[in-house]
């Protein structure tokens, strides 16, 4: 039983991610895409990078990858799926989770430190957390702006599937929006609540000598 | 350009006969000043490149170096390389810039190393203007979309403006890599027999002749006119080969590597095999191309990028194959090492015969006429509002916050940026040999464009404080010397001295300089560029607690001390480039490795709260940047000294003022400079006058780029 962190061609934090579980004592492995899913697999991480260079649209060519397929069938029975910068891009064009993350407002890459605010606590992704804490994560993408209509946004805000969202370091949502997100969405949840993604870099703060640690809580999902 | 007509008779010679076209277009690129340092390889024995830590010195693709111990000691190691895409990145800033990057890389995956940093140096023209500015937002966007797509980090580096730069931007770019005694490779051709194998990209017609168009004066239209000369990068084929290079060495299926740079397929496959003392067949008919009917010429000299040429044992052809299926690329196996002479066939014709030594090495080098620089006479402004004078040398763009660049950068990719930038060097956790590396990289063109000589030893030890100030020591440097025409004595005098001011200055610090580049002919109708040698340099720091560096901004909780000397000389000065004015370069200290070293033992110390070491913008913009969350408090009695760009000085914030001043007894002068205050504020005693910012204003002054580019 081994968490599979799908290595596209493009993808670049496959390493990182399986670094982080292996130092939270998670089994990881980093899987090719063409060689598919291990069959006992315990948990999919989609990680960050440019799955196929991206020329087209962030994670549109992946979404249609033979994998894709095979991580969504893992999801539905239940394998916990988290989807990160790029795999939230993924996420999106393939269906798991609704909306898009396209472009950033100011049409620039980021690379800083984000503080975002845990929306609920009751999923694997946020059961270390409390609901309000204040996380502090890297974030690092050109295109992780979060968009949907008036009546998916709705329907997430009502069904209660927004994980987490930027704000400033008290918290307060509205005041730090780093990429022009709607709503400041930073992450959400599928249709069941073993699947997530999300903009910024949990794996990035896992290891102490990095700095804060607040990623470590969301890998806890596959513990 | 073509073959002058010197190196035509000397190729006639050596041929017995007239070259083919092919040949003689293969002379010119591989004989020409970017490839063959025609002008430069007199000055670089200067350089000392031994060393303890030294596994393989210059020559090669990268140097490569022993980490956490001596090269008997340790087996993890190293590589490091630096190299400058300047004129492609003026022509076309987002793909030049971007194909810097592609090739410093692949120059460290050819060394059997994955690559784990990158810095950037860039230079342009005047920020007011227009254009600079669209060169600026041009190769940061190349750097970027290159860089983060292919998940190396860009951790350090340095933006400076000068006028100078105006018509010719200098990009320079470094790359560390990381490998170990059993993975690495040299580009050393090693047994005839062996097959030489292209992985990567097809070969186009795009960047045809790129090395001989490197080694020219960039005319007025060179914009549109040189377009075909520029190569245009795909990261997504580059991550792919990171990825190849890496599956091929744990297969150990690499018996040489060099990637296809300047000079293309020619250019590889015959340093590959000159350097091993060996010829090759190469059939041009194998290479996997992206168009019909490429001629020999065109197929050896296409600069496409995203290619790699590897030697590899006969027997493991299939699996060398394999690999490349595997991740996509193309793959042709293209010929064979041989013992005879470097030959290249194109249907059944042949193209090239001739000894790939005489190839690779037969370019005699040139001796330059160099005339002395001149040292102008001490003129200073006279100076009414120091206050005003502050904000100056604070707003001045290349003193002011380079976040804007830096967060377009991925700095954090690969887990082991444990000091990012925005301080005076990146940290990086080698936990594979139990050490924390330092690196920071720049060079000051204010500086060497007033004292070259003088200028380019501070550069070296100003750098060297950068590594200080995390509590790491030097390891080893590599250069990027740009310079404008050498045929021009004046140019050719400044460029040779800063060659010898950095050679002189590393050796003080007892750091091997292990490889480096050159690029001349940075000419514009604006004028030639300041000499300028950029400066690379790798620190290292062991023992407990190792990646644990004090930040630049003070935490309000000690006392600030002055360490090192300076004699309040302003010439080069970032004060005097705005004021006017000219001055001496400052004298340099002693003994500039013993101000080193000290530093790093005091920013090793529990009671060491924060380190800053004095660069551009001297001790005003010092004290500034240590604002942030808390504030400084100091009293300095002249704007002399407050504008003095001296280096080997550093800011400390200690609890321990004693313990400092006792560590740098007999080293060099410490100086009271005040304390640091819980209060969120920089506030400056200057003789009778004072000057008072609070953080935010801090913050606006240093804020100038971002405020005018976006």
């Amino acid at each position: 039983m081994t968490v599979a962190v799908v290595q596209f061609g493009g993808s670049n934090c496959d390493r990182d991610a399986v670094r982080a579980l292996d130092h939270l004592g998670i089994e990881a492995e980093r899987v090719w895409h063409a060689d598919g899913l291990p069959d006992d697999v315990a948990g999919v991480i989609l990680p960050g990078g440019f799955s196929y260079g991206d020329y087209l649209r962030a994670g549109a060519m992946a979404a249609r990858a033979p994998v894709t397929e095979e991580v969504r069938a893992a999801a539905d029975r239940g394998v916990p799926v988290l989807g990160v910068c790029n795999g939230a891009q993924v996420g999106c064009e393939s269906g798991l989770v609704p909306g898009a993350f396209t472009t950033n407002a100011d049409a620039r890459f980021h690379c800083e430190r984000a503080h975002v605010r845990v929306e609920r606590a009751d999923t694997p992704f946020t059961q270390a957390f409390d609901e309000g804490q204040v996380l502090k994560l890297p974030i690092a993408h050109g295109e992780g702006r979060f968009e949907a209509d008036d009546a998916t946004y709705d329907r997430l805000v009502g069904e209660n599937r927004i994980l987490f969202r930027y704000c400033d370091a008290d918290g307060a949502v509205g005041a730090a929006n780093p990429n022009g997100s709607r709503g400041a969405v930073a992450g959400l949840i599928g249709d069941r609540e073993s699947v997530a993604v999300l903009m910024p870099h949990p794996e990035r703060a896992t290891l102490p000598q990095l700095g804060p640690t607040d990623g470590a809580g969301i890998l806890q999902a596959f513990a | 350009m073509s073959l002058s007509l010197a190196d035509r008779e000397r190729v006639v010679a050596e041929l017995g006969r007239d070259p083919t076209r092919t040949e003689a277009a293969l002379f010119e690129n591989l004989w020409s000043e970017h490839c063959a340092y025609r002008s430069s390889r007199p000055l670089l024995a200067a350089f000392d490149s031994e060393g303890d830590r030294v596994v393989v010195g210059p020559g090669d693709d990268a140097a490569v170096i022993a980490v956490g111990g001596t090269a008997n000691e340790s087996d993890t190691y190293l590589t490091f390389g630096v190299e400058s895409h300047n004129h492609p990145s003026y022509v076309d800033p987002y793909d030049g810039a971007a194909t810097g990057v592609g090739g410093i890389v692949r120059d460290t995956m050819s060394m059997g190393a994955y690559p784990v940093a990158l810095a950037d140096v860039l230079y342009f023209g005047p920020f007011a203007d227009d254009h600079p500015r669209y060169l600026l937002d041009g190769v940061v966007d190349g750097i970027s979309d290159y860089g983060n797509a292919i998940g190396v980090p860009t951790v350090a580096g340095s933006v400076a403006f000068h006028p100078d730069y105006e018509g010719n931007p200098l990009v320079n770019v470094a790359c560390v890599g990381l490998t170990s005694e059993d993975r690495y490779v040299t580009a050393e051709a090693q047994t005839a027999g062996n097959a030489l194998v292209l992985v990567g990209n097809a070969t186009g017609r795009d960047g045809l002749g790129g090395a001989a168009f490197a080694s020219e004066d960039l005319d007025e239209d060179a914009k549109t006119e040189d377009r075909p000369a520029v190569q245009v990068g795909d990261p997504y084929a580059e991550k792919r080969l990171i990825e190849a290079n890496e599956a091929l060495l744990d297969e150990d299926l690499v018996v040489s590597a060099r990637d296809l740079g300047a000079a293309g397929l020619g250019g590889a496959s015959c340093e590959l095999v000159a350097k091993g003392g060996l010829g090759a067949r190469i059939d041009l008919d194998e290479v996997h191309l992206r168009e019909e009917g490429m001629n020999a010429t065109e197929i050896l000299l296409s600069e496409s990028q995203e290619r790699m040429c590897y030697e590899a044992r006969p027997e493991d052809i299939e699996r060398v194959m394999a690999v490349a299926d595997r991740f996509d690329l193309g793959v042709s196996v293209i010929g064979e090492v041989t013992e005879g002479d470097y030959v290249c066939q194109l249907n059944g014709e042949t193209m090239v015969r001739a000894s790939a030594e005489f190839l690779g090495d037969g370019a005699p080098p040139h001796d330059l006429d160099r005339a002395e620089p001149t040292r102008p006479t001490p003129d200073l402004p006279a100076e009414t509002d120091v206050a005003d004078a502050v904000e100056t040398v604070l707003t001045d763009p290349s003193t002011a916050s380079k976040a804007w660049v830096y967060r377009q950068y991925d700095h954090e990719v690969g887990l082991r940026t444990v000091v990012r930038p925005g301080a005076d060097a990146a940290f990086l956790s080698v936990d594979e040999a139990d050490a924390d590396v330092a690196l920071s990289a720049g060079s000051v063109p204010t500086w060497t464009a007033h004292a070259p000589y003088e200028g380019a030893r501070a550069v070296a030890l100003e750098v060297a404080m950068d590594i200080a100030t995390l509590g790491a020591t030097p390891l080893a440097a590599v250069d990027c010397l740009n310079g404008g025409n050498p045929e021009n004595p004046e140019t050719y005098g400044g460029f040779a001295a800063t060659v010898d001011g950095l050679a002189d200055a590393c050796r003080d610090l007892e750091t091997p300089v292990v490889g480096g580049n050159v690029s001349l002919y940075n000419d514009s109708v604006s004028g030639p560029v300041p000499p300028t040698p950029t400066l690379a340099m790798l620190g290292e720091r062991v023992g407990e607690n190792r990646g644990e560096a004090p930040d630049i901004t003070v935490t309000g909780e000690g006392g600030l001390l002055l360490v090192g000397d300076s004699d309040g000389r302003l010439g080069g000065s970032t004060y005097l480039a705005n004021r006017g004015g000219t001055d001496r370069f400052p004298a340099l200290p002693e003994d500039p490795l013993g101000v080193v070293e000290t530093l790093a033992a005091v920013a090793r110390a529990e009671t060491t709260r924060a380190v800053h070491d004095v660069s551009r913008g001297g001790l005003a913009a010092t004290l500034a940047e240590m604002v942030d969350e808390a504030g400084v408090e100091a009293t300095v009695p002249d704007y002399e000294t407050l504008f003095c760009e001296a280096p080997g000085r550093a800011v400390v914030e200690t609890t321990e003022l004693d313990a400092v001043r006792a560590a740098f007894d007999g080293v060099a002068p410490v100086t009271d400079l005040g304390r640091a205050t819980e209060t969120p504020a920089l506030t400056l005693s200057v003789g009778e006058e004072m000057v008072s910012l609070d953080a935010a204003a801090v913050a606006e002054c240093r804020d100038t780029i971002a405020r005018s580019i976006d």
